[in-house]
């Protein structure tokens, strides 16, 4: 019997990389928003360590305005797979007077989550933190190394990054730094959704088209409840929608869709021409938005 | 993921030859571009006082570099046709900035060169096409660009062809390798459409001719090696005695019932098995991540190797390689490093510098240190064997890199010779 492995290329860097920060780092973390790259994340440090168990937890860091769905879709996740997961929430930082919940129409608990984040570095002393971003979403990413060191305050210095070499990663740090580490940099959003469909990976429903209440802003379609400012003469409306990210109801958008299956939502993807990112808020804010979160310990 | 295969590419070109404006096209004529993203071009470039769509909008990133109007460091793009996905590293092409090309070349398997039709070969052209040889690029596409700026002119083409042949004569590359289109980045000629304006060329459009390269052809065929990398012991009721190997294959293929030799140790064994998640086969491929385990039970750790036992490398505690520098700390004799050969890490001391390179062909000369974007010969001791082909051998078991010990910044990125 003759059975050929034929690899991904793109699944057998991610592997690669995920098996680096096992070996290369004392407590690695994964990132876990509860979004679709993730999903792919932990799917994919499943197969790097397979048959042993993904050898580090999952941290969700949560903003209290997630989607019900993608809470219960983590739980259930999580005890599927028999993974430790770590909780600290948003709303610890604002009760400890850490941050200030923003006001008015824009609102958003988005950018607080950072303070959250690197509370919890520090509490669990992590010294890697594996996280789904790819370069294809946001221009600024596109210039982001795959192993990002970051100092004692979770920045990012774009001028001074360690070039990567063939696929040779290098994770030595000083006492006090840390790493960001996205092992699927290289992926693009359409790759996301091929790979979740040929591998028939689980998601939460709202990534699938389903009536829900909105309302509509600046050309954008938003999620009419109460965590969510609205103006008064802001008409609620039910419309069949889908979401292409799932970060905080505040600031992220749903696309009107008929793609109730995997196979709709891909060849959905392929037709469309609305970035990813064009669906979150707070990118909108300003073209060199993400750069500046980045360099404050933003994801 | 659709099984399309995947291609990738490195760019170099002097400041403004091009390169962010063709990776812009590629982008809009491969319909990459999204509506909002294109949106934004098209209200920056009026801001501008454009009468056209600045495509290279679409790859500066960074805020310092749309300040100074520069690109600044490698960025990765993407895009897909039906057959192909493609990365593309953007790399800038300042004289000082070898180094991100390196870097960007070092992750693809294709070379563009751009020229500037009305510049012709200049002395950045000789430095980009020596990195490309130096790396072993698998193809070389030269893409003689800005045409419109110059009529469309066969004969500036084939003055600029001619010109560069010389270089490839003074290089590693079979002519076959290497592929010249004239195209204009800005007006989409020979990009994905075949230019109407310059009927004397019969070749394939650009995107043509990076669809029909095939992974396969642009790398190299050697020998396997499978450095370990991590340790799979489960150790749970299911897998009790379960003990995997897991890394990345390289250079050539493994079976199940290879007769292998472990080094360091030079222990041998037999492959038992070779696993990807949850499925077996009999044979792995290069470039594989896969976990394999072994007839007997054989002490091994991460940075061990595991070659076919007719198949064995070189093992030395000397070792001759072309470096380059990557950081601005120079490099001296003496000097003491972390070498990352793979996943493997020694100790090594420069024991001296043979001699910088000189980067546009032209020889090389004394030198006591190397710095930023400098290339030079260097000999190194190592605190224990490495275990390794040369550079144009086995690429992945050929190269490495130097850790700073202080600052854990990557310094040097070296291509052992023999
Ligand atoms: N006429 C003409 N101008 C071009 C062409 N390609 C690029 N340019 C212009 O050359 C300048 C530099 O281009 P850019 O893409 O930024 O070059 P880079 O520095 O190599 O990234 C810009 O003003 C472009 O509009 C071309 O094919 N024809
Ligand atoms: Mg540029």
């Amino acid at each position: 019997m003759s059975n050929l492995f034929i690899p991904n290329p793109k699944e057998v860097e991610s592997i690669h990389i995920l098996r680096e920060v096992a070996a290369q780092f004392e407590k690695p973390v994964l990132l876990f928003s509860g979004g679709k790259d993730s999903i792919t994340l932990v799917r994919l440090a499943q197969k790097a360590f397979y048959p042993s168990r993904i050898p580090f937890p999952l941290l969700h860091i949560d903003t209290g305005h997630n989607f019900p769905e993608t809470i219960e879709f983590r739980d259930q996740l999580v005890a599927e797979l028999g993974l430790e997961l770590i909780v600290r929430n948003v709303q610890d930082s604002i009760d400890q007077g850490k941050v200030t919940e923003e006001r008015g129409r824009y609102a958003s608990r988005n950018t607080l989550q950072t303070t959250t984040l690197l509370d919890a570095i520090e509490e669990f002393k992590f010294d890697a933190c594996i996280g789904g971003a790819r370069r294809d979403e946001e221009k600024a990413r596109a210039k982001e190394r795959v192993f990002s060191v970051r100092d004692d305050f979770g920045q990012w210095d774009e001028k001074n990054q360690r070039p990567e070499l063939f696929d040779m990663l290098n994770g030595q740090i000083e006492q006090g730094q840390n790493v960001r580490v996205f092992p699927i940099s290289n992926w693009t959003e359409l790759d996301v959704w091929e790979y979740i469909k040929t591998e028939n990976i689980q998601i939460p429903s709202i990534y699938f088209a389903h009536k829900r209440e909105v309302f509509f802003r600046d050309g954008m379609i938003w999620t009419a409840n109460e965590h969510v400012f609205r103006e008064e003469h802001e008409q609620v409306e039910e419309k069949m929608v889908r979401f292409r990210t799932v970060g905080d109801m505040t600031c992220t958008a749903a696309v009107l869709s008929e793609a109730t299956s995997l196979e709709d939502v891909v060849n959905e993807i392929r037709a469309s021409t609305i970035s990813e990112r064009g669906a979150r808020i707070d990118d909108k804010r300003s073209e060199a938005a993400m750069e500046k979160r980045k360099k404050v310990g933003y994801f | 993921m659709e099984n399309r295969k995947l291609i990738k590419i490195a760019t170099a070109g002097s400041v403004d030859d091009g390169k962010s404006t063709l990776i812009g096209r590629l982008l809009y004529d491969t319909k990459s571009l999204t509506t909002d993203k294109l949106e934004a071009i098209e209200k920056t470039s009026k801001q501008r006082g454009f009468d056209y769509l600045d495509f290279s909008l679409a790859t500066d990133g960074l805020v310092a570099e749309r300040e100074q109007g520069i690109t600044i460091d490698v960025a990765h793009i993407y895009f897909n046709t039906e057959k192909t996905n493609f990365i593309v590293a953007d790399t800038p092409g300042h004289v000082e900035y070898t180094r991100n090309m390196v870097t960007g070349a070092s992750t693809s398997q294709v070379a563009i060169i751009l020229i500037d039709a009305r510049k012709g070969v200049i002395e950045q052209t000789n430095r980009h096409f020596f990195i490309s040889n130096l790396l072993r690029m698998g193809h070389v596409v030269v893409a003689i660009n800005k045409m419109d700026l110059v009529d469309y002119d066969e004969d500036v083409f084939l003055k600029i062809r001619e010109d560069f042949e010389a270089l490839v004569e003074k290089s590693d590359f079979k002519s076959e390798q290497i592929t010249f289109i004239p195209i204009s980045a800005l007006k989409g000629e020979n990009i994905a459409k075949k230019s109407d304006l310059m009927p004397w060329y019969v070749g394939n459009t650009l995107l043509d001719h990076l669809e029909v390269l095939e992974p396969e052809d642009l790398q190299q065929s050697s020998l396997a090696r499978f450095p370990v990398q991590y340790v799979v012991r489960p150790k749970t009721e299911a897998f009790h005695d379960f003990r995997g190997f897991a890394g990345k294959l390289y250079g050539g293929n493994l079976k199940v019932g290879d007769d292998v030799t472990i080094l360091p140790s030079f222990t041998t064994s037999k492959i038992k098995s070779i696993q990807f998640f949850d499925q077996e086969y009999s044979e792995a491929t290069p470039g594989s991540s896969i976990t394999i385990t072994l007839e007997d039970e054989v002490n091994i750790s991460r940075g061990d190797m595991l070659v076919k036992s007719s198949e064995v490398p070189h093992s030395e505690k000397s070792i001759s390689a072309t470096i380059c520098q990557v950081n601005n700390k120079p490099l001296r004799v003496g000097q003491k490093y972390t070498l990352q050969h793979g996943v493997n890490r020694v100790l090594a001391k420069v024991e001296s510098i043979s001699s910088k390179v000189h980067t546009d062909f032209s020889g090389e000369e004394a030198s006591d240190q190397l710095g930023l974007n400098d290339i030079g010969k260097v000999n190194f001791r190592l605190s224990k064997p490495i275990h390794f082909d040369a550079y144009t051998v086995n690429k992945a078991n050929g190269s490495f890199i130097l850790i700073d010990e202080g600052s854990y910044d990557t310094v040097s990125v070296g291509f052992i010779e023999i």
